[in-house]
């Protein structure tokens, strides 16, 4: 039980930021933060901790995103319905993707690359589809009420998508916790040694690929409904695949709050650069999130939080040996 | 409706495009079989190759198919020494942090290019573009021409090259079997530089053939390297005929599909038939199983 408290703790100190009088500016920098994160806790469920590397994240940040703006939109579908139906959308593509490679038996480059496909072609199909809004994108009707999801102030945006991190970092603490985390850990680990040992590999990650899309989904409904704009440069696009394996890499693979702590230095070593450059710099927020990707899998590779863990075992371990010797 | 001799000009176009995909494809292909990786910067290295033929031409008035000669080596070099100095010590032997690094240098090197020439893109006019030989049924632009010659010299070189010298056979023995080479005093890590730097040399020849015909922009490499991607799973991961062979055909096939479909909608031809190789045999028509 210790774990979730510590999630419950974080959760209640984030929650307070707001009341803290900070400005407009700090808050939607932490929003726009947060649904990175949960985004890359999406990703962190499939390739953390089940060693399945997607390089097209996008794909279900992007449906979400889109099944939410165009059922609103267009068909007039109540906001918290289209949120989640977007959700679930994402779980879908999830299934459908899964389904196909993991049956395939594709593995380390070829599941990289099939995702990767796989967003392309989403991106291609949602630039030229009518429905989608082709090149125009999707516009949703600014109705400030919480019956359509839509807040007066970014307080509230705030909460709303810190409850949706909350929730996914609960579900991640008990995936670690439960029978199908280890069996998922163990596939990552060496899958035709977990398969040898009874663990049905394909079913574990398929369900994995499911949770992981529909989280990441979440993140582009979010982003929806706080943007109210969405195009397929935005949905599918190669940064949102590449931030969402950025943060739990940087953060740490395969940890709870590994996503968390990465989306929130990732932002700000983002924003440090666009500061320092001073307005117009395209691409190089994104050439510094490049060197920091090789940088952390070169020097540490168990990222931040693993860097953590390493410094709180040094001190212990410097602190009884000194209790040793004056004992 | 539609003319013989405009669906024979498609046909000798897609091949001369093709070929180019080829040379493209073949050093992805060569990458996988020795390193067994996907080298995801192999898009974002033709950018730039394909830049350092821009500013050859523009700034010192080098011809393209001259600054092959000057391009193949200097880029040779920088694959090398990428792969010794930065993917193979940062990626601690782990499969999937050889990816993540090369998707990282993919990130950077497009990028930084895009902070230092912009959005914008790039032509150039040589004098003699629009020259070329008129076969009756179709035409052949010179230029596309020169390339599609090139392109065989080269892998009829690469193919001598790995067939009778001791670095060659170093490469294929690397490829077959890492640990027993090692064994056999093969310096693995020279090798695999080695191969980096050979993949990223066709990429350099396959900029220059490319930057007569194509304008070059920081996204300019992507889209030959999805077409890549897809010739090399056609054609077999690790196989250089299979990447020749699948280079002209996906040419031919995007040629004729444009003519049907339109740009855009030829462009998603070739990812589904991409998705649908990957899933039905990801070994490729020439490859071995996995």
């Amino acid at each position: 039980m210790k774990e979730f408290g510590a999630v419950a703790i974080v959760i209640i100190a984030m929650a307070v930021v707001p009341l803290l009088a900070v400005s407009n500016v700090t808050l939607n920098f932490l929003i726009v933060a947060l649904m990175i994160a949960l985004a890359g806790q999406g990703w962190n469920v499939l390739g953390g901790y089940g060693g399945q590397y997607s390089f097209g994240h996008a794909a279900f940040f992007g449906t979400g995103a889109y099944v939410t703006a165009v059922l609103q939109a267009r068909y007039g579908v109540n906001a918290w319905i289209a949120f989640g139906l977007g959700i679930a959308a994402g779980a879908l593509i999830g299934a459908i993707v899964g389904g196909l490679t993991f049956r395939s038996g594709l593995r380390g480059s070829y599941f990289a690359l099939v995702t990767l496909a796989f967003a392309e072609v989403l991106r291609i199909l949602a630039s030229v589809a009518p429905i989608t809004g082709a090149g125009v994108g999707t516009l949703v009707k600014l109705d400030l009420r919480p019956a359509s999801l839509q807040f007066q102030s970014r307080a509230e945006f705030y909460w709303m998508i810190l409850a949706l991190v909350a929730i996914a970092l609960f579900v991640t603490q008990l995936i670690e916790r439960s029978r199908f985390g280890v069996w998922l850990v163990a596939v990552r680990e060496n899958e035709d040694a977990a398969a040898a040992l009874g663990v049905n590999a394909m079913a574990v990650k398929l369900i994995a690929m499911i949770i992981s899309g529909a989280i990441t989904a979440a993140a582009g409904c979010f982003y929806v409904q706080y943007f109210l704009f969405i195009d397929s440069g935005l949905a599918y696009g190669t940064w949102m695949s590449i931030e969402a394996l950025l943060t739990p890499i940087i953060g740490g693979v395969g940890t709870v709050f590994g996503p968390l702590l990465g989306a929130l230095v990732v932002r700000a070593l983002g924003q440090g650069a666009q500061l320092i450059a001073g307005g117009e710099a395209p691409g190089l927020d994104l050439v510094i999130y490049g060197c920091i990707l090789v940088l952390i899998i070169w020097f540490a590779p168990r990222g931040l939080m693993g860097g953590l863990s390493r410094l709180r075992n040094r001190l212990l371990f410097s602190a009884s040996a000194a209790e040793a010797r004056h004992g | 409706m539609l003319s013989p001799a405009i669906l024979t000009a498609a046909v000798v176009n897609g091949l001369l495009t093709g070929a180019v995909y080829a040379l493209i494809a073949l050093g992805l292909t060569l990458v996988y079989g020795v390193l067994h990786i996907i080298n995801f910067a192999h898009g974002a290295l033709l950018t730039a190759a394909m830049f350092a033929a821009y500013f050859a031409y523009r700034v010192l008035g080098i011809d393209p198919y001259f600054a092959v000669l000057l391009l193949a080596p200097a880029f040779f070099g920088i694959g090398y020494a990428l792969q010794r100095f930065v993917i193979g010590p940062a990626s601690h032997g782990d499969d999937r942090n050889m990816l993540l690094v090369t998707l990282g240098l993919a990130v950077v090197i497009e990028n930084a290019l895009l902070f230092a020439f912009r959005a914008d893109t790039r032509t150039i006019n040589l004098p003699y573009a629009l020259n070329g030989i008129d076969l009756g049924f179709a035409f052949l632009p010179l230029p596309r021409l020169i390339g599609f010659v090139t392109v065989f010299v080269v892998t009829l070189a690469l193919w001598l090259m790995m067939s009778a010298t001791d670095t060659g056979r170093a490469i294929r023995a690397v490829a077959k079997e890492k640990l027993g080479a090692e064994l056999a005093g093969i310096d693995v890590a020279h090798i695999y530089a080695v191969t980096f730097g050979l993949g990223t040399a066709c990429v350099a020849i396959a900029a220059c053939l490319l930057i007569p015909s194509y304008y070059v922009n920081p996204n300019a490499g992507n889209a030959f390297v999805l077409v890549a991607f897809t010739i090399v799973v056609l054609g077999g991961m690790g196989s250089v005929l299979g990447a020749l062979i699948g280079g002209l055909v996906i040419g031919v096939v995007e040629s004729l599909s444009s003519l049907f479909l339109g740009e855009s909608l030829g462009q998603i031809g070739i990812f589904l038939l991409f998705i649908a190789v990957l899933l039905v045999r990801p070994s490729g028509l020439f490859g071995a199983r996995a």
